[in-house]
């Protein structure tokens, strides 16, 4: 059965429409990525998806239920894990504390009043984040850790709730290029060895060719085409959308894909 | 009762005219600071009572030089650019520098100011009040449908739009205007045109500063200028800023005509409930729009909290808690009977202080009306003991739920706001409850408050009411401590650090956010209870501003990222203000200026410098 | 008791040692707790401390009382009952004060009444003026020397017989002090004047009195006698109104205390003439105690006396006279020395009535004149309490011991 399934997702803003007709699906163990220009309505699109913002019309359906208008709790607990383009940890925790907190609210425990929260899931927790190769950073301070780690234990909380779905969005803004690579073969490894699908958008198109298996492009608020990276790589839509930047669909040097 | 003759309404809408007038000219200021400079200026009244000081003290010396109307309007302006260079220096001094501090210390600074004008001011003009001279040439009134008017408040009426317009030529028309809206609507990206944001700011201030001095100086022939005037002028401007929407001119004119005529009916209507009905017409626009009629929800900064982060348990903690525990104990065996009194107060307060840290340093909410619920359990408390005739220990538990009771209502509204919003509510909830305990005399006694609160006989004595507090302070204080670092305090921490993180991980904040409001509620109240029992009585002045900033600043004095902040805060300025206040007149002189150094130089506060240094050392 | 009286002096450390006579007499001075609302009520409290202060000097330097100076140690009470009765305790319990008087706001005086009930202390309330003090929250510990509200509204009251108004408007401060008058006035007039009925009545916050509102609201009841309650700013900014819309004209203004002249001088040439007032015509009363009084209170200070000024004067003298009768500092002594004692004051005899402890002392009773650019009284008598007091049987009737 498809995980996620996206049909006529349609929103506008004033008079401007930033999602027409979007329709894509994400199996499990696949990696998707949204791309398309500044503007294009790609974090439209990932908002309708994550719960952030409410479609005007269209559907967002999970396993086949329908959470178009689930709150982002809601999609949590449906199996949507995600990550932010800033990422967004608990600064005052540590590593260990942050992922602590989101196993406490995945078994619904978050309302406990009496044993503290330090004690609870910790294991579970350091096994999460040696997962993602955090398990010596356990005990620092969030806000102590360089933004790169940061970015692991943010992979780390979101994949605390044993998500279905994994949203990314702009999962490398602000890293240098080698931790790019790094943490989306983590991602990529994760992703299969669980069957979890991921959603991403992505500026950087070494990235996006380098690790997607399908890719969406977004033009004002359409796909205009979607496929494996080489078929997009092809596309003439996409060749002319990207006019001004033709070079950015080139292959990559020096990197095969994966 | 209701007497609906034409000219009675004429006249009673004429009235509401001009004080929204008046009442425009002031929060006009307020807002522009405001939107230039996020900062909510507590001062701002002050600023108003100078004006309505300089302009009474003034004006008279100038009509002995030379009487005539050209030189009262004259006397007028002069008070108010005084007051306007009494604003430049505000800015130089205090809030260039916090311009980029949290809202809390923003908050704290400015009402700094306040304490210490309100000593200045009767160390400059006197304590007693004065009422200025009539304005020469309108002493005699006009008729108005067979009805007196006087002629003074036509000329008021005048002069809200006239200011309207001025100010609207001021901002379309100059260079500083646009500035000015440009930095209301993105600050940082004036910042980055390199426009010299010093005098931005100074001149902004200065402008303001301006408005409040000539709202307070026109007063000055029907109002005489006197020592309340700064916290009651202040409250209402809060109120037509956030109903017209922050940062927004037009919207503060809309709102304070709004409420002029809300006030000159409502008195006709809820003769006695005046102040209630704007405060409640505040919660009922922010209930339906959270950032008031012409606000948008961008101009607020995201919200950058302060507070307790984890830390490693102390070793050997469960010894010091015996060593407190036992020198609670032993302290009786010590003291003299005052000093025991002293010390009931200050756990007493240390509860209060620190059922407010788990709203701010926990959960990063900016309650600015603690004293609601702290006023809430004494009122409780003393309401049993007057009307339901209860003893000491049943009264105490009904305090404690009516606080948590209310903790829930006014929670459920302010939950949906944050930042500087959430605390503009909170300190409306607190005034609303204010005003009812001020106004309702049947019931509350009104400025009267009740007394005859005393303790049950085995409690009487000094030692058995000090045990009582110090067993029942020591247990609500562990448990809050418990319940921080539980995975509820957990979550609350952690909606705090990022709301957004938050609920992708499925915390609804919302709903965490309203049971911390009832816990700390609950705590206050008993910390309220405790104290309406240690001293006999309750009065309004239990559910006043200067309540809810008394906890603040034990926080601040304390430590607000550290959890045993709150006690030694309490502690300290308790100790100090009963220690200083019998030997000047100026306390809240020192306090104001304490506060102001506190947040500049010292903001860790006590304890969290002592765990600074320990951490740095370690 | 003074455990840790050592730590507390050296923390005070030398603003205590600046204060502390250089010289000690043999004995210990008797140490008399005060309280006052010196900052919110300067007007008042400010003479009225003048008034102690210069009876304090004139006694110690006659020798005291049972040859020990008297120390008076004052203290600011807020305004509000609960500061009053925490600094009341701490002139108690820290500062061993044997009694204690003052206050001025009635509600702080009530809360003060309880205090003293409840700690067994002797209280003497200086400028309260509800009835309720020596009343319905009466009790033994708690005395008072002015004429209470039923007995000065007794006194305008008879004043308004003649006058032939029916229709009655009530303007009062929302608090103790204005209720209890207000109630005092509505029972005396329905008592006195046949056909009276009150037409309005406005209670405006303490302080904080929306000056047109409440006029506007007066005049719409269209009241041919008006009965004031209101004083300080509150009065000011009402007289200013009511003057401009022409409010008080051909109505009966009966006003408590506007002729006293801590109210009436911020009046200024704004004086309404012709309103009948309790108060204090100072320059016109020729006794020559009082003169003396008055002669020695203008050297001291430079400035005329206020009523404050006088009451502060009496109420000093009067504790002497009790202590020195009694022999002693202790509370039942003192009173039993209060109890239906007869003092000889510098406006006559006064004698402290023992069901009620409420002194017979009187009022001063006229109209409102304009003299040049201030107001002063006019027509004036002085009216002894005594006939003005509660009855006994009303006494018993509400008092609870």
């Amino acid at each position: 059965m498809t995980l996620l399934a996206v049909t006529g997702l349609h929103k506008s803003f004033g008079g401007v429409m930033a999602a027409r007709d979007v329709d894509f699906t994400v199996e499990r163990g696949e990696m998707l990525a949204i791309i398309g220009p500044n503007g294009a309505g790609k974090s439209t699109v990932f908002n309708m998806v994550g719960g952030q913002l409410r479609p005007d019309r269209g559907q967002v359906l999970l396993d086949a239920h329908d959470i178009t208008h689930a709150s982002p709790q809601k999609r949590f607990r449906r199996g949507v894990g995600r990550t932010f383009q800033v990422a967004q940890t608990f600064l005052s925790m540590s590593a260990a504390e942050n992922v602590q907190m989101a196993l406490i609210s995945c078994h619904r425990q978050s309302n406990g009043l009496w044993s503290p929260a330090r004690e609870r899931h910790r294991e579970k927790a350091v096994a999460l984040l040696s997962q993602v190769g955090m398990a010596e950073a356990a005990d620092v301070p969030c806000s102590a850790l360089a933004y790169g780690d940061v970015k692991r234990v943010e992979l780390a909380i979101a994949l605390a709730g044993e998500p279905k779905l994994l949203l990314m969005d702009e999962p490398t803004a602000g890293m240098a290029p080698r931790e790019r690579a790094e943490l989306m073969d983590l991602t990529g490894s994760i992703a299969t060895s669980q069957g979890i699908g991921v959603l991403f958008t992505e500026h950087d198109m070494d990235v996006v060719f380098g690790h997607a298996a399908r890719v969406l492009v977004l033009l004002r608020g359409q796909i205009i085409a979607a496929g494996t990276p080489d078929e997009i790589r092809q596309d003439p839509q996409v060749r002319r959308a990207y006019l001004g930047d033709e070079h950015a669909l080139e292959r990559p040097k020096g990197l095969s894909p994966a | 009762m209701l007497a609906l003759d034409p000219s009675f309404l004429a006249v009673q809408a004429l009235s509401g005219l001009s004080s929204a007038s008046s009442l425009f000219i002031t929060a006009c200021g307020l807002t522009i600071v405001f939107g230039v400079t996020r900062i909510v200026n507590f001062a701002h009244g002050s600023l108003y009572m100078i004006g309505a000081y300089t302009a009474a003290t003034l004006v008279p010396r100038l009509l002995e030089l030379s009487f005539g109307p050209v030189t009262f309007w004259a006397g007028i302006l002069a008070s108010a650019l005084i007051v306007g260079i009494i604003g430049v220096i505000i800015e130089i001094l205090l809030l260039r520098r916090i311009y980029g501090a949290p809202e809390l210390f923003q908050l704290l600074a400015t009402f700094g100011v306040v304490l210490v004008v309100q000593d200045l001011v009767v160390q400059v003009f006197g304590p007693e009040d004065i009422l200025g001279p009539r304005a020469p040439g309108l002493r005699a009134p006009v008729e108005i449908l067979g009805r007196r008017f006087p002629s003074y408040e036509l000329v008021l009426i005048a002069a809200g739009p006239i200011v309207l317009g001025l100010v609207w030529l001021l901002l379309r028309k100059t260079r500083f205007g646009v500035l000015v809206r440009a930095a209301t609507q993105d600050r940082d990206m004036v910042a980055s045109l390199g426009v010299n944001q010093a005098m931005l700011f100074t001149g902004t201030l200065f402008l303001g500063a301006f408005l409040a001095g000539l709202g307070g100086a026109l007063q000055i022939p029907r109002v005489s200028a006197n020592t309340g005037m700064d916290l009651s002028i202040i409250a209402e401007a809060f109120v037509v800023t956030v109903v017209g929407g922050m940062g927004s001119v037009p919207g503060a004119f809309l709102a304070a005509l709004i409420i002029g005529q809300l006030q000159a009916f409502g008195i006709l209507i809820f003769p006695k409930s005046t102040l209630v009905v704007v405060f409640l017409l505040m919660a009922v626009v922010l209930a339906i729009r959270p950032y008031g009629l012409f606000g948008r929800a961008e101009i607020v900064g995201g919200s950058h909290a302060v507070g307790i982060a984890s830390h490693k348990p102390l070793p050997g903690r469960t010894y010091i808690l015996l060593a407190v525990m036992a020198a609670l104990a032993c302290f009786p065996l010590l003291a003299d009977a005052y000093l025991l009194k002293v010390a009931t107060e200050i756990l007493i307060f240390a509860l209060f202080a620190f059922s407010l840290q788990l709203l701010i340093g926990v959960g990063g909410l900016v309650s600015f009306g603690h004293a609601a619920f702290f006023g809430l359990g004494a009122y409780g408390s003393a309401l049993a003991v007057k009307w339901l005739d209860m003893s000491m220990e049943a009264a105490l538990p009904l305090g404690l739920t009516l606080a948590a009771l209310g903790a829930a209502l006014i929670g459920a509204f302010v939950v949906r706001l944050s930042g500087i919003y959430l605390a503009m509510m909170t300190l409306a909830a607190a005034q609303i409850l204010y005003a009812v305990a001020f106004q309702w005399v049947d019931v509350t006694g009104g400025d009267n408050g009740i007394v005859g609160v005393w303790p049950s006989s085995w409690a009487g004595g000094p030692v058995p009411y000090y045990l009582l507090t110090a067993a029942l302070t020591l247990v609500a204080v562990l448990l809050l401590k418990r319940i921080i670092d539980a995975p509820f305090g957990y979550a609350l921490r952690a909606a705090r650090d990022s709301e957004a993180r938050a609920e992708a991980i499925g915390l609804k904040v919302r709903q965490h956010r309203w049971l911390a409001f009832m816990i700390s509620g609950a705590a206050a109240g008993l910390a309220g209870g405790l104290y309406a029992f240690s001293r006999g009585s309750v009065d309004p002045s239990l559910l006043g501003i200067s309540t809810s900033v008394d906890a603040l600043t034990m926080l601040l004095l304390g430590g607000i990222q550290t959890v045993a902040g709150p006690l030694v805060g309490a502690a300290v300025l308790h100790f100090l203000r009963d220690l200083i206040m019998p030997l000047t007149p100026l306390w809240r002189l020192l306090l104001g200026l304490s506060i102001i150094a506190m947040v500049l130089i010292f903001p860790r506060g006590l304890v969290g410098t002592v765990q600074y240094w320990r951490e740095e050392r370690a | 008791m003074a455990k840790f009286s050592t730590i507390r002096s050296l923390a005070l450390g030398a603003a205590l040692a600046l204060g502390a006579p250089a010289v000690h007499a043999q004995q210990p001075p008797i140490k008399i707790g005060e309280l006052n609302s010196y900052a919110r009520q300067a007007a008042f409290t400010v003479p009225y401390r003048n008034g102690w202060q210069l009876a304090l000097d004139e006694i110690n330097a006659k020798g005291g009382v049972l040859g020990r100076k008297i120390e008076i140690i004052s203290r600011e009470d807020g305004a509000t009952t609960g500061d009053a009765t925490r600094v009341a305790d701490e002139l108690v319990t820290r500062e061993g004060a044997v009694l204690l008087f003052g206050s001025f706001l009635s509600n702080v005086g009530v809360a003060m009444a309880d205090f003293a009930n409840q700690k067994k202390i002797v209280y003497i309330a200086a400028e309260p003026l509800t009835d309720a003090i020596t009343m319905a929250q009466g009790n033994r510990y708690t005395f008072r020397i002015r004429p209470n509200n039923t007995m000065q509204v007794g006194m305008l009251v008879d004043q308004a017989k003649a006058s032939g108004a029916r229709r009655w408007a009530i303007v009062a401060p929302n608090y103790e002090y204005g209720q209890s008058a207000a109630q005092a006035f509505k029972r005396l007039i329905q008592e006195r004047v046949p056909g009276a009925q009150i037409v309005t009545e406005q209670y405006p916050a303490l302080g904080k009195i929306e000056a047109g509102a409440t006029v506007s609201a007066l005049e719409q009841a269209k009241p041919d006698g008006i009965f004031n309650v209101l004083f300080g700013p509150d009065l000011t900014q009402f007289v200013r109104e009511g003057n401009t819309r022409g409010l008080f004209e051909g109505a009966t203004v009966l006003s408590l205390l506007t002729g006293e002249p801590e109210w009436l001088l911020p009046l200024k040439d704004e004086v309404p003439e012709g309103w009948t007032v309790t108060g204090y015509p100072w320059d016109e009363i020729k006794e020559p105690k009082h003169k003396a009084f008055v002669d020695a209170y203008r050297a001291k200070y430079n400035d005329t006396p206020r009523l404050g000024s006088l009451l502060g004067y009496m109420v000093v003298y009067m504790i002497r006279d009790a202590i020195d009768r009694a022999g002693s500092t202790e509370t039942e002594a003192i009173i039993k020395a209060l109890e239906d004692a007869k003092f000889d004051t510098v406006i006559g005899p006064v004698t402290m009535r023992g069901i009620d402890n409420q002194s017979t002392m009187g009022a001063w009773v006229g109209k409102l004149v304009l003299t040049g650019a201030a107001g002063g009284m006019t027509d004036w008598t002085y009216k002894d309490g005594t006939s003005f007091m509660p009855t006994e049987a009303e006494v018993k009737a509400v008092r609870k011991d």
